[in-house]
């Protein structure tokens, strides 16, 4: 059946591994994916773990429908304990190893303990085999991906490993698999690398049993016209997430030099467009069974690679890579080493400000030039030394917390130029003047990132009734206004957390267009391929629970309460300098921010700390975790 | 009327629903092993290519099928496979130039796209028109008529006849 996906937990100390399958209590509270994953590190985390210790857990979870045939069924979501943040580590990845996992027999993988020596997991029909990977250890994350498949004689197998990022520790190393996809932030890798884990290989004959084929193949079909109607698949298949990069730049959304202009200061900015892209195009590509096909498909320099996405493309370029050739050799070097670009790029950021300031001089970066436009000349040696975790690259690879604490002999304001939340380090889009945006990125369980609870709606300037009736309560339709965005905010914090529950691609929800699929699109799904009935209040108050229980585990694991519950200091003291009304002198109003705040720990039922309260867990049926079920 | 799937390599995103969908539509499984079209990637070149029974008209695997198994169905022109004579020896897998026979691990049965019975399921699913279901004898017109759009937008006048 679709539900048949078992749990594996893995000791890398012992050998030993154990088979589960996942109980129906389990599905019907936390669905799949990362809803289960959070309730897998909930229970098997002991608490206060040393996130590069044994007692630390890295989690390869399938969403429930991952591997079907709904619509970009392909994700695999990661978590444990991060190394990064000291609190929950949770990334999601494409492409088509969650797909193949599945069709080997297993939904969740769960390693714990560490081995002594590099090891690879061979995943396949039912059979996990622990094996050696000393002949790997110290490859990049291509060269990893071939030699196991060559070894293991078939160029199915699926493959997600890390690169010597991962092994040398770095705090935001990523895992990958193919050429593209990277479960980037949190520092999965740097897990894994410290579990002497290199990577896990699946390969399945199993298939997923549908429960009603007739229907799964009519209503798919359904779901398939409903997105590729929209405007945004269609503009997503031929441009990628790129597209928004010159909306965004000439609106003056984009934060250069860590946040200190919001207008392009490295040249001619057509240089970075993706019309400018087109000569190091070579197609679009998708992950498993979807129809949007949003991955572009380049060579530069006779080198095939995946990519560009608008994220990276926005990290890169705020400090200075100003044109596709630098972008696109010095993706593929972090790709190669495994990682994370956006946590990467963010610090980058924060200390060439501190090398403008004069903070940090050549003798703290081992003689490293870091001014704004040096950033051709000392990228790959920065993404080198990181990802090896020599010279100043050591000090960069210790993630935020880290290199606050590294750094801050030099000076006491080093914590205002390093930006993040929880640690996580921010993308280099402007949040200031949208509220939502930045309680978004705030109060995140993982840390300041958009993929949690973007609301990208509150750029439409959509009718307010529509709003309400979306929502469910009153929210202003404008998007520097604060009236309201606790709500809307809340419910796409519950939202996402569905979507990464099913295993589906948030670009085919919500997340871009009202006409998306949402929670009736969902319920659909669920009952004809997995055979399961829920309401899309049900589902809602799994993502409720799930969203909870991740702050839990916050809570346990690093004591995150209110006080890490705001954006980065910056975002309340300075204006941007340029763009139109809206945008222009703005920043974030206090008052207003803790009154947003109150209003969104109301909804969550969370108390005046950003706690749950009793009553709240009693309702989830939080009240009595970690009840190792499974 | 014979009629066939017909391949534009060049339009494939390597999504494989095509694998899903057809799995599915016949086995009432999601199993891309137990497919009947096959994606081949070469991901590390940016390559993915649907292969599938091209239903020859001077068929391979008629021909060498020792029990007489294979047979032309006379309406839509395809090959299809009768299980009652099927011993599962695999030299049709073996014979066919294209790799159009597959083998299902499940069923230990040789299997072969046999058009869904007039509505194939990939050819509905492809999205992106890699994969067309056309008239058997005139398949080239398709073809003639893509490099006609290419001459219409190179000479400006794709607009005009409405060319996309």
């Amino acid at each position: 059946m679709a539900l048949s996906g078992k749990l594996a937990v893995i000791d890398l100390t012992t050998g030993e591994i154990t088979k589960k399958p996942i109980p129906e209590k389990i599905r019907r509270l936390y669905l799949g994916g990362r809803g289960i994953q959070a309730y897998l590190i909930y229970n098997y985390l002991k608490p206060g773990a040393d996130p590069l210790g044994p007692d630390n857990v890295v989690i390869a979870s399938a969403g429930v429908l991952t591997g079907s045939m709904a619509p970009a069924a392909a994700r695999t979501e990661w978590g444990g304990k991060s190394p990064d943040t000291g609190a929950l580590a949770s990334s999601n990845m494409g492409g088509f190893f969650g797909a193949e996992l599945k069709f080997a027999g297993f939904e969740h993988l769960l390693m714990k303990g560490a081995s002594k020596k590099p090891v690879y997991l061979w995943v396949h029909d039912g059979e996990i085999e622990i094996r050696d990977a000393s002949h790997i250890w110290g490859k990049d994350t291509y060269e990893t991906q071939q030699i196991i498949r060559e070894e293991l004689g078939d160029e199915d197998i699926k493959i997600a490993c890390i690169g010597i990022a991962g092994e040398n520790l770095c705090r935001f190393a990523n895992v990958r698999t193919g050429p593209k996809d990277s479960a980037g932030r949190t520092g999965n890798g740097c897990i894994m690398g410290s579990k002497k884990l290199k990577a896990i290989a699946v390969r399945g004959s199993q298939g997923i049993q549908i429960a009603h084929p007739k229907e799964a193949i009519n209503y798919c079909k359904q779901a398939i016209d409903q997105i590729m109607m929209t405007k945004v698949a269609k503009a997503m298949g031929v441009d990628g997430t790129s597209y928004i990069w010159s909306v965004t730049n000439t609106s003056g959304l984009l934060e250069w030099k860590n946040g200190q202009t919001n207008r392009f200061p490295f040249g001619d900015w057509h240089d970075m467009t993706i019309e400018a892209f087109e000569p190091y195009k070579v197609g679009m590509a998708a992950c498993f069974n979807c129809t949007v096909h949003c991955r572009h498909q380049h060579r530069i320099d006779g080198v095939f690679g995946e990519g560009p996405e608008y994220n990276t493309q926005t990290a890169f370029g705020t400090f200075g890579l100003n044109n596709w050739p630098d972008m696109l050799r010095n993706w593929h070097l972090a790709d190669l080493y495994g990682i994370d670009t956006t946590g990467w790029c963010n610090i980058v950021r924060g200390v060439m400000e501190l090398y403008q300031r004069g903070i940090i001089d050549k003798e703290v970066t081992g003689g490293l030039d870091l001014s704004w436009n040096n950033a051709q000349e000392i990228t790959s040696t920065l993404i080198e030394q990181t990802a090896k975790m020599e010279g100043f690259g050591a000090i960069l690879g210790l993630g935020h917390f880290g290199l606050i604490k590294e750094l801050s002999k030099y000076s006491d304001d080093v914590g205002y130029y390093i930006q993040h939340c929880k640690g996580l380090g921010k993308l280099g889009n402007v949040d200031r003047v949208q509220p939502s945006f930045s309680l978004g990125i705030a109060t995140s369980t993982r840390g300041a990132d958009h993929l949690r609870s973007r609301p990208a709606l509150d750029h439409f300037g959509l009718p307010e009734e529509v709003l309400k009736k979306l929502y469910g309560g009153y929210v202003s339709s404008d998007y520097t206004s604060y009236d309201g965005k606790a709500r809307m905010v809340r419910w796409h914090e519950l939202t996402y957390a569905v979507v990464d529950c099913t295993g589906t691609c948030k670009f085919q929800t919500v997340f871009f267009s009202p006409n998306l699929p949402c929670y009736e699109e969902w319920r659909k799904y669920l009952l004809y391929i997995t055979g399961m009935e829920f309401t899309p209040e049900e589902l809602f108050d799994v993502g409720e629970r799930v969203y909870t229980l991740e702050r839990m585990i916050n809570y346990r694991e690093a004591g995150f309460t209110r006080k890490d519950d705001y954006p980065p200091e910056r975002s309340f003291k300075e204006g941007l300098p340029y763009g139109l009304k809206p945008v222009r002198g703005v920043h974030l109003k206090r008052k207003k921010y803790e009154k947003m705040l109150d209003e969104y720990y109301e909804l969550h039922g969370w108390d005046n700390n950003g706690l749950p309260t009793p009553e709240t867990l009693e309702r989830l049926e939080l009240d009595k975790e970690p009840s190792h079920i499974i | 009327m014979q009629k066939m799937i017909l391949i534009d390599y060049t339009r494939c995103t390597g999504c494989r629903l095509c694998e899903s969908i057809c799995s599915l539509y016949n086995e009432g499984v999601v199993n891309p092993r137990r497919a009947k079209i096959k994606v081949i990637r070469w991901e590390w070149e940016g390559l993915q290519i649907p292969t599938l029974c091209q239903q020859c008209q001077d068929a391979v695997c008629i021909a060498v099928c020792p029990v007489k198994a294979l047979t032309r169905d006379e309406g839509l022109g395809y090959v299809k496979v009768n299980y009652e004579r099927c011993i599962g020896c695999r030299v049709c897998i073996a014979a066919c130039p294209f790799g159009g026979m597959s083998f299902d691990p499940v069923k230990s049965k040789v299997i072969k796209c046999e058009l869904c019975g007039g509505d194939p399921m990939c050819v509905k699913f492809c999205e992106t028109k890699a994969l067309q279901f056309v008239d058997a004898a005139s398949a080239d017109v398709v073809k003639k008529r893509e490099l006609g759009a290419k001459v219409l937008m190179a000479i400006g006048k794709a607009e005009e006849a409405q060319v996309q």
